[in-house]
Formats: structure tokens, C-alpha cells, sequence
């Protein structure tokens, strides 16, 4: 008859992973472990100039010298280093000139992942890079976007050809040495993407990244370094999938923002990496550093929805430097069966009259652990600096768990934070009320958690928000009661 | 339209309703009222199928078909509605996103395409004007934070938009003042066809003043105990419950 939580529990256990299957595409992968001559190697591999393989080096041993971070609320065997290969690349070299030139096997994961290239370029106006592994096999609409002055390419390409933007930005807002996974890729990040946008421009476009992990025994380390010049916008997308496997793979990385002087950069994110089966086997690791630093009235906003990974460490910041400037984060972070995930931001309080806004929510399912870790800074010289944070979470079941751990410094008296939370459970009376109406278990649990959530999705671009709606409701593998 | 034969029920094991039986019929209102405890509400959670009640004996018959086995979702489909005494919060999902959820879920279930935006705008627009809602109120969060008045309004919107074929209206009168009563009631007697038929469960007279029952039966300790026309409703009234419980025992 209706609705029972076990019955429930069991028909959501049938969904899986939809982005579990695995290309075979022919590739080119280093052998296994760390060491000066791998970062060395992978370097020579992109034709890097000295400075870049030196700034490798650097990194590389002041990793040597950290502690891997275990502050977080998450519990996990820590990966061993030496067991990875750090560069894993679909063979063919040379960059596609055109979609004939493209591996039909690489097409097909396209299909797959449900991105048309062909369709893209025509319909949504959605630039998209796109990085498999360790290197970014296919970048669309760059001729188009050059006509504006904006450069959006893989970052091995920006090393090559704009050396002066990325020697000048790279590692400014998150320093080599910031912290151990923030080392570890600056040490040995592949491609990734890059961006610029010129001064007064507007980018006509959406700008997109999708990320996939396909080689077994690899890990993913993409850095992507986006700047807004004087009085330009932009809105960057990214989008990230792996196949299932049953070993833990790490991705780790790095994403620095740069919003000069009236500029505003969106970042969204749907992170939808491989969680793990059901018992908590396999699934990515997600270790990833992101800081955006805001000047003068300038803005970033954060929006990101995290259904995936075994295990997440993520908290992308801003640095209000700037007077006026305005930080946002906007969050939706879903875990299910036994995955972790401890997410926040920090928004540090430089300038005067800085605003920021911080709304997360988190959606515990399963045997999960959900935790948001946030931090608002208010610096001595940041008069009038403004925040609200919003904290709320859902449970569904019995048997996970959501935490907030929010840290607030406040160093100025004219500061105003305010932050609320809230804890609520999807209640079998709420599953009966729309059964009642005809709507079925499923339906009602996306119908509930979509309400939940309402507040983030709005802040995502339209098609993007579509996606992850749908995302929402395939993740909660998990009870209600 | 319905016919419950035998009814037993209990909740956590224990019995509450004890042989129930009841024929209702297209274009009829049937009022069951009774004391506290009597089992009234749980008669409602067993017709409309709610899993926390276990039926333990006896039959539901919707227009000659057996539902005791369907979820509540397919009986929905089927045309059963209830109102609740109780609405339940769905922060975040608007009253609009809501019954249009409702009405494609049923729709679905018959095989039909999903309601034309206009046409569900339509209907809206001419249900809400039916009940005197503002349509700025179909935009709010279903139920969040609402009145007393406006979650029972929102209910009789919903049964207004689904258009079922029963609705069991479950203490529909309770914390409602006397405006948003006659609201409520007048929205119902618009509703009411000689296609659908209406159980109302309620423990005072006082809604049956403007929503004119067919038939009234009294419940007690899980049984109906008597049944009559309105009239039995204003002997209640006057005499009290006390009287129907010393006469059937």
C-alpha cells in the first residue's frame, strides 16, 4: 500500500550512478608514485617554459614538508601518494581542429555525458572546455569570444601563449604553499582551464568547463584560473563526472578568481564525481581549493550543487579586498548512503562597506555525514562590513548526520553578522500529504528537497539549474522518515 | 461511489475501528460525527490509505472496485481526496507548483499528457476566483506559515482543482472562525455535483449548518451507532453525545 520507510529506503537503493561507465579510449599515463623527476616529466610533457617547472619544484617541496589536514569532519584512509599516476592523457596529441579529428569513442562519451558539442555551439550559446583526465580535449567557441578580446582556453595553452597573465595571477590568491592539496596540485596539475576577460567587457556567453576522470589508477588535478579585468562580467560554469570504480580516486583542485575594480565573475559548479556504491566502496576523493579575491565594488558569487565524491573538502572563499565589494556563496550539498562531505566558504572582511551572503544547505541521506564549516572574518579596517548566513539542513532517516561548525572573528565594532540555522526532516506526514494528491514517494522527495534547495537553484544559470534538479533527485538513494 | 464493508482497523496494534459499514453515493453528503476517540479521523486515514493505519478486516469498495490494496497515490488517482485536519509544510514549493505536481501525477496515471500551461493557469484563475482567493496566496510556500483559514481554504482549492470524485473533508471546521466557515462551506456546495459525492467527519454541528448533509451517522467506539438524516445532527446538538453512547450500550 502507501508509503513505508523500508519500502522507500529499498526503491530509491535500485537507482545508480548514471556516469559510471568507463571510455576506452587509448591513453598515455605515467607510471605510479611522486617524485621530483614526474613533476619534472609532466612539466617537459606540456613544453613548459623554466618558470613554470621551476614554480612546480618549489611546490613540490614544501609539500614534501606538510601534513595532509585531518581538522575536517570526515573520516577516511588517507590516499598514498606513491600509488598514483599523477598525468593520464587520451593519446592523440594534437589539439582538435575539428569534431572529424575527435576519437569517436571520445564522441560518444560526449553523448554520453549528454553534452553535444554540435548542439552546444548552435543552441545554448555555451562555451565549453572540456578536460578528460589530465588534459583538455576540446574547446569550443574560442574564435568567437577572441573577437571580444576574452581568452578562454586550457591553461597549458595560456602558459605557453599569455605567459605574462599567468605568471602574474597564478598562485596570487592561493599561494603554492596555501595548504597541502593546494601544494600537491600546484605540483603536478596537467590543464585545467583559463580565462580573461578584458576591461568593460561583458562575456556574451556562458563559459564551461566539464571535467572526467576516465583512467583507472589516476588522479585529477586541474587548475582553473579565471580573471575579470576593470568593469567586466562573467559567468563561468563546471561540470564534473567520473566512472565508477571501486578503489578511492583524488581529485584535488585548484580554482583562483580575480575580480578587479567593478567586475563581477559567477561561479557555479555541479560536482557530480563518482559517490561510491552503496556500501561505501570506491568513489572520488575531493579535495579541492577555490578563493576568489574581490576589489573595489566588485563581486564573485559562488553558487555550487554537490551530489558526488566519497569524500569532500571544499570551501570556496572570497577575499573582499576591495571597498564595497560583495562576496556570495550559495550551496547545495547532498550526500547519501556513506559518503562525507564537510563544505562551507570563508569571506574575508578587508575593505569598507564589504557585503557578503552566505546560504547553504545541506541534504543528509543514508548512513551520510553532511558538515558545513564556514567563516566569517571581519578585518579591523572593514567599517560597516555586512554578512548573513543562512545554515540549513535536511535529514531523511535515522542514521546520518549534518553539522555546522560556523567560526565568526569580527575585529571592527560596526560589523553586522547575523546567522540563522535550521535542522528539519522529511516527515512521513509530508510524504502522506502528497500521496494523498496523487503524487507518488519520489516525486514527493524531489518535490520536498527541490523546495529545500529553492533558494540556491535559483541562483543558477537556467539550463544548469534544470540539470541539477534532476541530479537532486537521482543522489537521494536514501531513507526518509 | 464508496461502499465500506466490515471495516476493522488499528493503529500499533491496537483496534479502533470495529466493523464499520457505510454505502455512499454519487451526489450524496454523508456527515460522521462522534465523540473524541471515536475512530472518526482514522476512518478517514483508512479510506484515503494511509500505511500508518493497518486494515485488519473488511472492504473498500470504490465504484465497485476493490482499493484496500492500492497506495494512497493510486486511490488519489482514482478520485479520492481528503482534506486534512492538519496540512503539512512544504517549505519552498508554492501552492501553484504544487497541486500543478498533483494534477500530472494523476493525469500521468491515466495516461494522459501533461495539463497545457494555459489550461492549468485557466483553472486556476477560475477555481481561486470560486473560493475567493487572492492569487497572489498561490505563489506562497504551501502552507508556511498560512492561518488556521487559509491551510483549510488551500485544502478546498485543491479539491477544487483535482475536482474528485469523493473528498472526505476531515474536521474541516476545526480552527476556522465563522467567515472562513461559510468561505469553506460555500466552496464545497459550489463543488458539489450529483457526479461526486462528500464525507464530512466532523465532531460539532455547527459546519452542517451550511453544508446541508444527506445522511448523518454518529460513530462510537469504532462502530456506527446510528444514522439518520440532518435532523439526528441537531438532536447531537441538543441532547449531546452522551445520549447515542448510554443507547448503544
Amino acid at each position: 500500500m502507501a508509503y513505508t520507510e523500508e519500502e522507500l529506503k529499498k526503491e530509491l537503493e535500485t537507482k545508480e550512478y548514471e556516469y559510471g561507465f568507463y571510455t576506452n579510449i587509448e591513453s598515455e599515463t605515467f607510471p605510479v608514485g611522486l617524485n621530483e623527476k614526474i613533476v619534472t616529466a609532466i612539466s617537459k610533457k606540456k613544453n613548459e617554459p623554466q618558470w613554470m617547472t621551476s614554480w612546480r619544484l618549489d611546490a613540490y617541496r614544501a609539500w614534501l614538508k606538510m601534513d595532509e589536514p585531518d581538522w575536517a569532519n570526515v573520516n577516511y584512509k588517507k590516499p598514498d601518494f606513491q600509488a598514483i599516476s599523477y598525468y593520464s592523457a587520451p593519446k592523440k596529441q594534437d589539439k582538435y581542429k575539428s569534431l572529424d579529428e575527435v576519437d569517436p569513442e571520445l564522441l560518444e562519451t560526449f553523448n554520453k555525458l549528454g553534452i553535444s558539442i554540435d548542439e552546444q555551439k548552435k543552441l545554448s550559446g555555451v562555451a565549453m572546455d572540456i578536460v578528460i583526465d589530465s588534459v583538455s580535449v576540446a574547446t569550443t567557441f574560442r574564435d568567437t569570444l577572441a573577437k571580444k578580446g576574452i581568452i578562454f582556453c586550457p591553461i597549458s595553452e595560456a602558459i605557453k601563449d599569455h605567459p605574462e597573465l599567468v605568471k602574474k595571477y597564478i598562485g596570487s590568491i592561493i599561494p603554492s604553499t596555501d595548504n597541502y592539496y593546494a601544494a600537491l596540485n600546484s605540483a603536478v596539475f596537467s590543464d585545467g582551464s583559463f580565462c580573461y576577460i578584458p576591461k568593460g567587457v561583458k562575456c556574451p556567453m556562458e563559459l564551461s568547463t566539464y571535467f572526467r576522470i576516465n583512467q583507472g589508477g589516476t588522479g585529477q588535478f586541474e587548475r582553473t584560473l579565471v580573471i575579470a579585468d576593470e568593469g567586466s562580467y562573467v559567468s563561468y560554469l563546471e561540470g564534473c563526472t567520473a566512472p565508477s570504480r571501486d578503489e578511492n580516486q583524488l581529485h584535488a583542485a585548484v580554482v583562483e578568481l580575480i575580480a578587479h575594480d567593478n567586475a563581477e565573475i559567477k561561479y557555479s559548479t555541479v560536482q557530480n564525481w563518482y559517490p561510491g556504491n552503496k556500501e561505501g566502496k570506491g568513489g572520488v576523493y575531493n579535495f579541492v581549493t577555490k578563493r576568489g579575491i574581490c576589489h573595489n565594488n566588485s563581486k564573485i558569487s559562488w553558487t555550487q550543487v554537490e551530489t558526488g565524491s566519497a569524500v569532500t573538502w571544499k570551501y570556496p572563499s572570497c577575499i573582499l579586498k576591495g571597498d564595497n565589494s560583495i562576496g556570495e556563496f550559495y550551496s547545495i550539498a547532498v550526500t547519501n548512503n556513506f559518503q562525507q562531505a564537510d563544505t562551507g566558504t570563508k569571506m574575508i572582511h578587508i575593505g569598507k562597506n564589504t557585503r557578503s551572503t552566505i546560504i547553504s544547505k545541506g541534504i543528509s541521506a543514508g548512513k551520510s555525514q553532511n558538515s558545513y564549516r564556514g567563516l566569517v572574518q571581519v578585518n579591523s579596517r572593514a567599517h560597516n562590513a555586512r554578512n548573513f548566513s543562512q545554515c540549513d539542513s535536511l535529514l531523511m532517516g535515522n542514521e546520518c548526520g549534518a553539522h555546522t561548525f560556523p567560526y565568526i572573528e569580527a575585529k571592527n565594532n560596526s560589523a553586522q553578522i547575523e546567522h540563522e540555522a535550521t535542522t528539519s526532516k522529511i516527515g512521513e506526514d509530508q510524504i502522506f500529504y502528497c500521496n494523498q494528491r496523487g503524487i507518488d514517494n519520489e516525486k514527493a522527495i524531489a518535490l520536498i528537497v527541490n523546495g529545500f534547495s529553492k533558494e540556491v537553484l535559483n541562483k543558477l544559470p537556467m539550463e544548469f539549474a534544470v540539470e541539477a534538479q534532476k541530479l537532486l533527485e537521482i543522489s537521494l538513494e536514501g531513507s526518509v522518515g | 461511489m464508496l461502499t465500506i464493508e466490515n471495516l476493522h482497523a488499528a493503529v500499533d496494534g491496537k483496534s479502533i475501528l470495529k466493523g464499520v459499514d457505510l454505502d455512499v453515493k454519487a451526489g450524496e453528503i454523508h456527515a460522521i460525527m462522534g465523540p473524541n476517540g471515536s475512530g472518526k479521523s482514522t476512518l478517514a486515514s483508512v479510506i484515503a490509505g494511509n500505511e500508518v493505519y493497518e486494515m485488519t478486516k473488511g472492504n473498500l469498495l470504490l465504484n465497485g472496485e476493490d482499493i484496500n490494496e492500492l497506495d494512497a497515490e493510486e486511490r488519489a488517482h482514482k478520485g479520492v481526496f481528503m482534506s486534512f485536519q492538519y496540512p503539512v509544510e512544504i517549505p519552498g514549493v508554492s501552492v501553484t507548483n504544487f497541486i500543478k505536481t498533483a494534477i500530472n501525477s494523476s493525469r500521468k496515471a491515466q495516461g494522459l499528457e501533461d495539463m497545457p500551461a494555459s489550461e492549468m493557469l485557466k483553472k486556476i484563475r477560475q477555481k481561486a476566483a470560486l473560493l475567493e482567493i487572492d492569487t497572489k496566496f498561490l505563489s506562497r510556500s504551501l502552507n508556511e506559515g498560512f492561518s488556521g483559514g487559509e491551510k483549510k481554504r488551500n485544502e478546498i482549492f485543491q479539491m477544487a482543482m483535482l475536482e474528485p470524485k469523493l473528498s472526505i473533508l476531515d474536521e474541516t471546521d476545526s480552527g476556522l472562525d465563522i467567515d472562513a466557515l461559510k468561505i469553506v462551506a460555500n466552496g464545497v456546495n459550489k463543488l458539489r455535483n450529483k457526479n461526486n459525492a462528500v464525507i464530512i467527519i466532523t465532531h460539532y454541528q455547527r459546519l452542517l449548518n451550511y453544508i446541508a448533509p444527506d445522511f448523518v451517522h454518529v460513530l462510537h467506539n469504532g462502530k456506527i451507532v446510528k444514522s439518520g438524516t440532518k435532523d439526528l445532527a441537531h438532536e447531537l446538538e441538543a441532547k449531546g453525545y452522551d445520549w447515542v453512547k448510554q443507547e448503544s450500550s
